[in-house]
């Protein structure tokens, strides 16, 4: 083999080493890569971003829940803190009443829904509700209530509004019963 | 290829030289290397086989007979690394060490001693592997993928195995700067690189991308090794680190070294069916190009391997189409072989029949590959043995093939005997049918949901791991012929042409045959 040749050789096997030598370095250099990378695409956050999916909402279509709320014959102010939401049938929602007792004492109600249309109130699901127990209001007393609810999927899809409607009743029994004597005026 | 100058006819007598072992301790003639790398490589390949043999005979039927499921698992671990390190990547040094510089002129390696040591570190570093499994705790039972946080739990076999993986990668990248040196400076005059044997072309890009692979995986087990006792944390989750990570790096080398297994004998197979077509090979650019993205396209496919370990829908999009792009460097390399074969004056000499049994079943292996490709499939069929099938489809039916055509092939030009034909054929058919039954039914015990490196199995597989065993103990004892044949034909046997084969062509053929210890010092010149 001739010098010329065999120093050829020897600049290449140098080279080839160092290429070597730099990918050994390179595995290493992979480790803050990776962490870098993961951070950039999420590579490895799959199992934090996969939230469980509830695959029973029909998102086809929207239902429209109108709010609508009364007293009888009680001195206290109700009205839904909205107007009206859309909800996807299946899907859990929440809607917000605010109730004042404008009386000096306090008092014992309790809301009673209605729906319509009627047939609406079997596919009409609540979670909770302040109906499901009596409110008892310090005198002057406001608070705001919530009700949880979902629509049955199986909701004929010719009803397309739905107006949750609820009256408030003094509770039969209470000792204040007897203050209905005093017209309110409501 | 033509030549002006023939080979040295005389054959050198060199009485200098020491004799005995030591002449095989210090030798730094590539043909006497490339012998010692292809007899230690058939030695592993028994070892490995032995193996494979004794898993089989546990999954012959279900129930724990032979083996406890931990030493099950570590020789499933040895059969996987032995074969891959220490049988088939040495064969194709040994071929690559005896041929290549006779195919492009030259008159040895560049670096003999440099040749001498990658052979002789093979020794320390399979003794390592085969000890481990008596050291207490026995040896790495992780699977040959070495995934924490198993593999940072295990005893002391895992650490022989993590040092016997270093020196073998050293091993390999010594031999890979070698081989690149040897080709790139000492190629004849004339011999232009587009004009270079397939099999040298092969090589050339095999070896550049050992040495980009082999020294990350030594990485990686080194850091593997520094978790387990040197208090660092790159993927014991307790410290802070990623087990996924290893994945990544790992597969990072390991999906490149399943071509660095391959594309050797894609060049092979590209020879042999030429010699036998008796025509030049068909779209030789074509192939150079194929093999090249192939070895490209390699560096960006390792996240199938990790379908299932976690990645969001864009990584595995990605993984899946790049990993589908594979199929078309590989379709032309197979349209092409048949291409070469169209219209030719074919002969089933046993070199061609193994590189025609490599084409039919490499291409099958291919096409399950393509199926597990698909990130839905594969999700279901991930750690089954359709995978198992797959990759023997590749490494066994790929690989082994064309190691065997080689040895047919060039067997004349070593010993300068004929082997045995008849015999040589018998090996193919032996070994084709006892290969597809061993294999071919694990796709179905795949399909079914067969898990991989379980000793047991549910009732239902019975039938179809008995019929897989008694194909492994068939393809196992055809193997003894094989050897048979090799030696039969050192020892003796009708005496071979200079070129035996009359479609052969190449550089290698221009010498006589036996080739003489030392060829081409005085390098051919090619027109």
């Amino acid at each position: 083999m001739s010098a010329s040749v065999s120093s050829k050789n020897r600049t290449l096997l140098t080279r080839l080493a160092l290429f070597s030598l730099l990918m050994f370095g390179f595995g290493y250099a992979l480790v803050p890569l990776y962490k870098v990378f993961c951070n950039i695409t999420g590579l490895n956050a799959v199992n934090l971003t996969a939230a469980p999916v509830n695959s029973q909402v029909d998102t086809g279509r929207l239902v429209d829940i109108e709010f609508d709320s009364n007293v009888h014959d009680l001195p206290w102010k109700f009205r839904p803190l909205q107007s009206h939401i859309s909800v996807h049938p299946g899907e859990v929602a929440q809607a917000e009443f605010e109730v004042v007792n404008t009386r000096g004492e306090p008092m014992t109600g309790q809301a009673i829904p209605s729906y319509g249309p009627r047939e609406a109130g079997e596919y009409f699901k609540k979670i909770t509700c302040f109906c499901f127990n009596k409110q008892t209001l310090a005198a002057g007393e406001s608070r705001h209530m919530p009700v949880v609810f979902v629509v049955d999927p199986a909701l004929p899809r010719d009803i397309g509004t739905i107006t949750l409607s609820y009256t408030f009743f003094e509770v039969e029994g209470n000792k204040r019963a007897e203050a209905k004597a005093i017209p309110t005026g409501s | 290829m033509e030549t002006t100058a023939m080979g040295h006819a005389e054959v050198h007598d060199h009485g200098h030289g020491p004799t005995g072992l030591k002449r095989w301790l210090t030798t730094t003639n590539h043909k006497d290397i490339g012998s010692m790398y292809l007899w230690f490589s058939f030695a592993m390949f028994i070892v490995g086989g032995i193996m494979a043999l004794l898993i089989r005979a546990e999954l012959f039927e279900p129930g724990l007979q032979f083996l406890d499921p931990e030493r099950y698992n570590q020789i499933v671990t040895l059969h996987g690394l032995i074969m891959v390190f220490g049988a088939i990547m040495p064969a194709f040094v040994g071929f690559a060490n005896w041929m290549i510089p006779m195919q492009i002129g030259a008159s040895d390696m560049a670096f003999g001693r440099l040749n001498n040591w990658s052979f002789w570190l093979l020794i320390p570093a399979s003794l390592l592997l085969v000890t481990s499994l008596f050291v207490p705790g026995g040896a790495a039972g992780v699977g040959w993928t070495l995934y924490p946080p198993l593999s940072i739990q295990m005893g002391m076999g895992m650490d022989l195995a993590i040092f016997s993986v270093h020196i073998l990668g050293i091993s390999s990248i010594l031999g890979s700067i070698n081989i690149i040196t040897t080709i790139l400076n000492l190629r004849a005059p004339g011999m232009t690189m587009m004009k270079m044997p397939m099999f040298a072309w092969t090589w050339l890009i095999t070896a550049f991308l050992i040495i980009a692979v082999m020294p990350v995986f030594a990485g990686a087990v080194t850091m593997l090794l520094t978790d387990r006792h040197f208090g660092t944390s790159f993927f014991s989750a307790a410290g802070g680190g990623d087990p996924v990570l290893f994945q990544h790096v790992f597969w990072f080398f390991g999906h490149p070294e399943v071509y660095i297994v391959i594309l050797p004998g894609f060049g092979i197979i590209s020879q042999v069916i030429s010699a036998f077509s008796r025509k030049p090979l068909f779209g030789y650019a074509s192939m150079v190009y194929a093999t090249a993205s192939i070895a490209v396209l390699s560096f960006f496919v390792w996240g199938h391997h990790m379908f299932t370990s976690g990645m969001p829908v864009t990584g595995q999009l990605f993984y899946m189409y790049a990993t589908m792009l594979i199929a078309i460097p590989t379709g032309v390399k197979v349209f092409n072989w048949i291409a070469t074969m169209w219209r030719g004056t074919l002969t089933f000499e046993t070199p061609m029949l193994f590189a025609l049994g490599f084409i039919f079943l490499f291409t099958m292996g291919g096409f399950s590959g393509l199926v597990l490709a698909m990130t839905a499939v594969d999700v279901q069929m991930h750690n089954t043995y359709y995978v198992v099938a797959h990759f023997h489809y590749t490494m066994v039916a790929g690989a082994l093939f064309s190691a065997f055509a080689a040895v047919y092939y060039w067997l004349p030009k070593w010993t300068g005997h004929m082997y045995n034909e008849k015999l040589g054929k018998v090996h193919f058919w032996l070994t084709m049918a006892f290969f597809n039954m061993t294999f071919f039914v694990q796709h179905f015990l795949g399909l079914a949901g067969m898990p991989r490196r379980i000793p047991d199995y549910a009732l239902q597989f019975a039938d179809f791991n008995r019929i897989s065993s008694i194909g492994a103990f068939g393809l196992g004892i055809s193997q003894l012929l094989f050897l048979y044949i090799v030696v039969s034909c050192i020892k003796g046997g009708p005496k071979a042409a200079a070129k035996p084969w009359d479609g052969a062509e190449g550089l290698e053929w221009d010498v006589p045959s036996p080739a003489p210890y030392h060829t081409w010092e005085i390098q051919p010149q090619v027109k």
